[in-house]
């Protein structure tokens, strides 16, 4: 028996477990005398506990139970008597188990009652058992100085605790049962943070929680099952431990938190919204180069041909000169041009090194890849993003409410900033207020009507001009590129003229919308869609204006093509050479070349993003650091009050700068599969941004005067990078599927198309079985019905969510007549329902009550007990969630018991009159 | 002061953890607000907590900085409302008064500090959140929204200043509209569950609702 007792509790330790057997005598002794609870519950077992242990008080007790209530439990019974059979190897033990199990019984009927409340003084019994062993009469003495209510659960813990010791003669349904209670508890446990209760409350709770779930979940399973399951318990604590441990390590390893903390405190959570996604994009990018480096330029390094090998990977014999040139490497032209950072560099070799790494195969997968990480990526934050807002088609319904409720940033810590933003949300009210009375009256609307159109034209003009400019300068720059001693601006026209364009037509823009008299909000709106088709407008120009270029240098190959041929072929067969003597073959960089339009195409990319780059910069030193420079100093000696007057300090443009941050990423998605390295400079340019810019905010920056939140348009941004990484898909995809490679350069040189290196690995290095699986998918039978089958689910998909949203508002509508419906009662009622704001769910205290209902029809032994039970101990608020959410209510509401419920708890009443009679003096003391 | 004997105990520190939104990092830095005396700061209670007890130390005088002492010790509220954190915002008498435990109201301990500090983390679920917002909304703590309430919500939401306050017919107006919005039942209050419905209609309460120590 002591062996099971063991295995009972296989997670104590051997000082424990002599504990816990003085405890048992202890319990003993509880269960004799003082005890009023077990006793009296335990009735039904009470003939079997007597015998085998205590001689001498405890078979009074027993007696006693016995005369109260004189129902003998049949199980317990057979039990009983089966283990007085089995004998008992010390005089202990069986006492020690049989009260153990008579506690249980008692405790079945309980347990839902006051689940927590008993757990959690285990610990406590057990320490005080200790001392109470020893002399059963002590305890006597003992347990008056404890508090009621801890006296009131003791006997049903210890109960539990013995029963758990009691290990195997537990039935199926107790430890079901204990099971059941052990999860709540940790459900509990884990859910204790979002309660709303203060921390000493939350302590106590866990702790009780916590030695209940430690002290029985030993006893679940049997036999083998016990180690089986205490080793898993033990694995899912250090797993917690480990995954809390864990947890912290992350927290401190993301990086800039405590700079975006200070930002966020200065600045409102908008400005501080900037530099997440600055961080977001940052981790992104990471990826994107780690993917990049890894699988394409790193293995070429290592297991390429060296730079010099063959023609490709040389400097022409023109260029070598002036290779090394910092103004030549600027442009990156000459050594850099033929470096692992270009498309061109790349050799057709199916495999490379003694890897046989098939470089052209991961060329393109890293080029697929780099887009699909980058679209899962943004649907995935997009979609996280939209899980909190669920009604947001509802929030027209609450502006005031919002207003009122939500409008505080409580992030700001800065006197400035919260005298701007009171400034702000009384504009706001005073605004919404305003438009509320006069909503249907419309001024002049004829005027609005056509200044509002005039706007449109004016913008429309300046995007087309912005277009037709970009247009006529990358021409001009392509006839540049063919003539000879160009200056540095000609060499730079583009991309001057872009980033030009990018910084003043945003003001411009926004001085022509201010004729258009919009709400500030519209307004915001229409200034974000008119600067991304701005950028959009310029990117798609430029775009034009390579292919262009592209096509030209592609009609241009075959000519070229011939010439390299003949020249080949006249080296090698040019008499003068001794026929024996094979030729030394010619130098690399004699071998004429065309003029790989990838790598072309990926040096203007690379050239954008670095300008682009530095004009952010430029812009950021002169407009925000020197103006904020001038009016700090120069105020002491100025006319008028700069600070507050004209210059003034700069507000930090968010939207301008997220719209920069995703052009620029549109940018690397299109130039990367051209310019391996690009993503490389990408991430040292957001690395730098994010230190640069945060430094500028800090200090050259004031709040916004009209700050607006954050979140709300943070998915606007997440829409605005997933249309530009569709955008800058459709032309990298167009020329990997329509034009043909160059024919001496990149790692798809001598095919017809990219795409054929797919094809190519297909047949080579796979079974002829997958070959002909894969060229059956690509069958337009297939992909056509796929496509339909996608659009059937959506449309079926967005059906189902137009119903939900109908039964949404559907409930809605029930609920408001509920709550009609109840308030009539609550002048009834009276007050005995409002009060309890605390823990209740207000919103219909009619449902709560149902709840309850609920509760206690699933869990009958409590409905009866719970009640006096809660009311003497419900200070440690100890039951798992739900009931600790109705059971204040409870209180309050003794007429919303139904009487109803009798049939369903069953046996609960039988037991509630005797435990009252019996504990009357001890138990039930008031809490007082 | 030194040695093990100051910091929280491991224990103490793991049931913190559970019961806190925040991490370890952030409970222990948060413990040193209490003295915002210059060199006192980096007495030894610094060097061994960090944040959450850090900051509460901090607002401690010099005698209680041990950690026993540190968390019994009540906090004052002027003392709190000193903190840069919460010196520009119109709530912080409510807040402390909402998280407070003492019987009188007018002083924080740790575990109510931390509290504060757990509700107002960036991980706090959107409930907690909500709830406390209506505790810290109901001036007269008798668990609605009524009128009073909202128009002593409108007055700290725009400021001392005489320029920004809303004039009376403006103020009925908004509460009106307010009400019409929010009281679903028509009983002229908002009640707990109302306004959480509100609230988690809303897109950014739940960014907007956090204190950064």
């Amino acid at each position: 028996m002591p062996r099971c007792h063991i295995l009972g509790c296989p997670v104590l330790s051997p000082a424990e477990l002599t504990s816990s057997r003085n405890h048992l005598g202890r319990l003993i002794s509880h269960g004799r005398g003082h005890f009023p609870g077990p006793e009296a519950v335990g009735t039904r077992t009470v003939h079997f506990p007597a015998p085998a242990g205590d001689r001498l008080g405890r078979r009074s007790s027993s007696k006693r139970a016995l005369k109260a209530e004189g129902t003998p439990g049949r199980r317990g019974a057979q039990r009983s008597q089966k283990e007085r059979a089995g004998g008992s190897p010390s005089p202990g033990s069986p006492r020690r188990k049989q009260t153990g199990r008579r506690r249980h019984r008692e405790e079945l009927g309980e347990q839902e009652r006051g689940k927590a409340a008993c757990e959690g003084r285990r610990k406590r019994d057990e320490r005080a058992s200790f001392k109470e062993q020893t002399a059963a009469p002590k305890k006597e003495k003992e347990i008056p100085r404890k508090e009621k209510s801890k006296r009131q659960k003791k006997p049903r813990s210890s109960s539990l605790a013995s029963s758990a010791s009691g290990g195997e003669s537990l039935s199926e349904e107790e430890l079901a049962r204990i099971l059941e209670q052990v999860e709540e508890k940790k459900k509990l446990i884990a859910t204790m943070r979002s309660k709303p209760w203060p921390m000493a409350k939350k302590l106590t709770e866990l702790r009780e929680a916590q030695e209940f779930v430690e002290k029985y979940e030993g006893a679940l399973g049997k036999g083998k099952g016990k180690r089986l399951y205490a080793y898993k318990m033990l694995m899912a604590k250090k797993w917690v431990k480990f995954k809390r441990d864990f947890d912290n390590f992350k927290t401190q390893c993301i990086p800039w938190e405590m700079k975006i903390k200070d930002i966020e405190s200065h600045f409102g959570s908008s400005v501080a919204s900037y530099f997440i996604f600055l961080r977001w994009m940052y981790g992104v990018n990471l990826v994107l180069f780690g993917l990049i480096f890894g699988l394409v330029i790193i293995p070429e390094v290592l297991m390429g041909m060296p730079y010099g090998s063959i023609p490709r990977k040389t400097v022409p014999r023109a260029e070598e000169e002036k290779a090394m040139d910092f103004s030549v490497l600027w442009d990156f032209e000459g050594y850099v041009k033929y470096s692992a950072l270009f498309y061109g560099y790349y050799n057709n070799q199916r495999t490379i090194g003694w890897l046989r790494y098939r470089l052209p195969m991961a060329y393109f997968m890293v080029g697929v890849s780099v887009f699909g990480y980058s679209l899962i990526i943004v649907i995935r934050s997009m979609a996280s993003n939209t899980q909190g807002s669920t009604g947001e088609g509802e929030s027209d319904n609450f502006t005031f409410s919002f207003k009122m409720f939500t409008s505080w940033d409580y992030l700001i810590g800065n006197s400035e900033t919260a005298d701007n933003k009171y400034a702000s949300i009384t504009t706001s009210f005073k605004e919404s207020i305003v438009d509320e009375q006069e909503s249907n009256k419309e001024e002049n609307i004829h005027l609005t009507r056509f200044l509002r159109v005039l706007a449109n034209f004016l913008i429309i003009c300046c995007l087309c001009g912005s277009g037709y400019l970009i247009y006529f300068v990358v021409k001009r720059s392509q006839q540049f590129s063919k003539m000879q001693n160009v200056s540095w601006y000609e060499r730079n026209e583009v991309e001057i003229v872009m980033s030009l364009l990018g910084m003043f037509c945003p003001p411009l823009f926004e001085t022509i919308a201010a004729l258009e008299n919009y709400h500030p909000r519209t307004g915001l709106k229409w200034q974000l869609g008119r600067i991304f088709a701005l950028f959009l407008g310029n990117l798609y120009t430029f775009l034009l204006a390579l292919m262009d270029d592209v096509h030209l240098k592609l009609a241009n190959e075959e000519t070229i093509k011939n010439i390299t041929h003949w020249t080949l072929f006249n080296y090698y067969n040019s008499s003068g050479w001794n026929e024996s003597v094979p030729r030394p073959p010619l130098h690399p960089a004699d071998v004429p070349r065309g003029s790989c339009w990838e790598t072309a195409v990926g040096i203007e990319f690379m050239r954008l993003t670095v300008s682009d780059m530095l004009v952010t910069y430029i812009t950021i030193l002169l407009g925000d650091f020197l103006r904020a420079c001038f009016v700090r100093f120069m105020n002491y000696c100025w006319c008028w009050d700069l600070e507050a007057g004209f210059p003034s300090y700069a507000e930090f443009d968010i939207s301008g700068n997220v719209l920069g941050l995703i052009f620029n990423q549109g940018m690397i998605w299109m130039g990367s599969f051209y310019a391996p390295g690009l993503v490389g400079i990408n991430v040292l340019r957001l690395l730098t941004s994010m230190y640069f810019q945060c430094w500028a905010v800090m200090s050259s920056n004031v709040p916004h005067e009209r700050v607006f939140k954050a979140s709300r348009s943070n998915n606007f941004y997440m829409g605005l990078l997933l249309l530009v990484l569709f955008l800058s898909l459709l032309p990298v995809a167009y020329t990997i599927m329509s034009l043909p490679p160059s024919f001496d350069c990149g790692p798809f040189s001598g095919k017809n198309r990219m795409y054929d290196v797919l094809q190519e690995t297909i047949e080579n290095d796979f079974p002829t079985f997958l070959g002909k699986i894969f060229a059956f998918l690509a069958n337009p039978g297939l992909i056509i019905p796929a496509i339909l089958l996608m659009f059937l689910a959506i449309y079926y998909l967005n059906s189902v969510s137009k119903s939900l949203s109908r039964a949404n508002a559907q409930l809605r509508k029930k609920i408001q007549v509920l709550r009609e419906v109840e308030k009539s009662h609550k002048s009834v009622k009276g007050k005995a329902t409002a009060r309890d704001s605390e823990d209740t769910p207000k919103s219909s205290s009619k449902n709560a009550t149902q709840l309850q209902l609920t509760k206690e029809e699933t869990t009958p032994p409590s409905a009866s007990q719970s009640q006096a039970m809660d009311k003497k101990a419900q200070g440690p608020g100890t039951s798992n969630s739900a009931s600790r959410t109705t059971l204040p209510a409870s209180g309050h509401l003794p007429i919303s018991r139904p009487p109803g419920i009798g049939p369903d708890s069953g046996h609960a009443p039988s037991q509630t009159h005797p435990w009252r009679s019996a504990s009357g003096k001890s138990a039930q003391r008031p809490p007082h | 002061m030194g040695g093990s004997g100051s910091r929280l105990s491991k224990e103490l520190l793991a049931e913190y953890q559970d019961l806190t939104f925040l991490t370890k990092q952030e409970i222990l830095l948060r413990e040193v607000l209490d003295n915002e005396t210059g060199s006192e700061r980096f007495g030894d209670c610094l060097r061994q907590h960090s944040e959450a007890h850090r900051r509460f130390c901090e607002l401690l005088p010099q005698e209680q900085r041990s950690v026993e002492s540190s968390l019994r010790a009540q906090v004052p509220f002027e003392q709190i409302l000193s903190l840069p954190e919460l010196k520009a915002n119109p709530f912080k008498e409510r807040i402390c008064r909402v998280f407070s435990t003492s019987p009188a109201k007018d002083s924080l301990s740790f575990e109510d500090f931390l509290d504060l500090l757990s509700v107002f983390s960036d991980t706090a679920t959107p409930d907690i959140k909500s709830h406390y917002a209506f505790r810290i909304f109901d001036f007269d703590d008798d668990g609605t929204l009524n009128r009073e309430d909202l128009s002593r919500l409108v007055n700290c939401l725009t400021g001392e200043g005489e320029d920004t306050r809303l004039s009376a017919s403006e103020m009925k107006q908004l509460i009106d509209n307010i009400l019409e919005e929010s009281d679903i039942d028509r009983d002229g209050t908002i009640n707990l569950s109302e306004f959480q419905h509100v609230i988690s209609r809303s897109p950014d309460f739940a960014s907007s609702f956090k204190i950064v120590l």
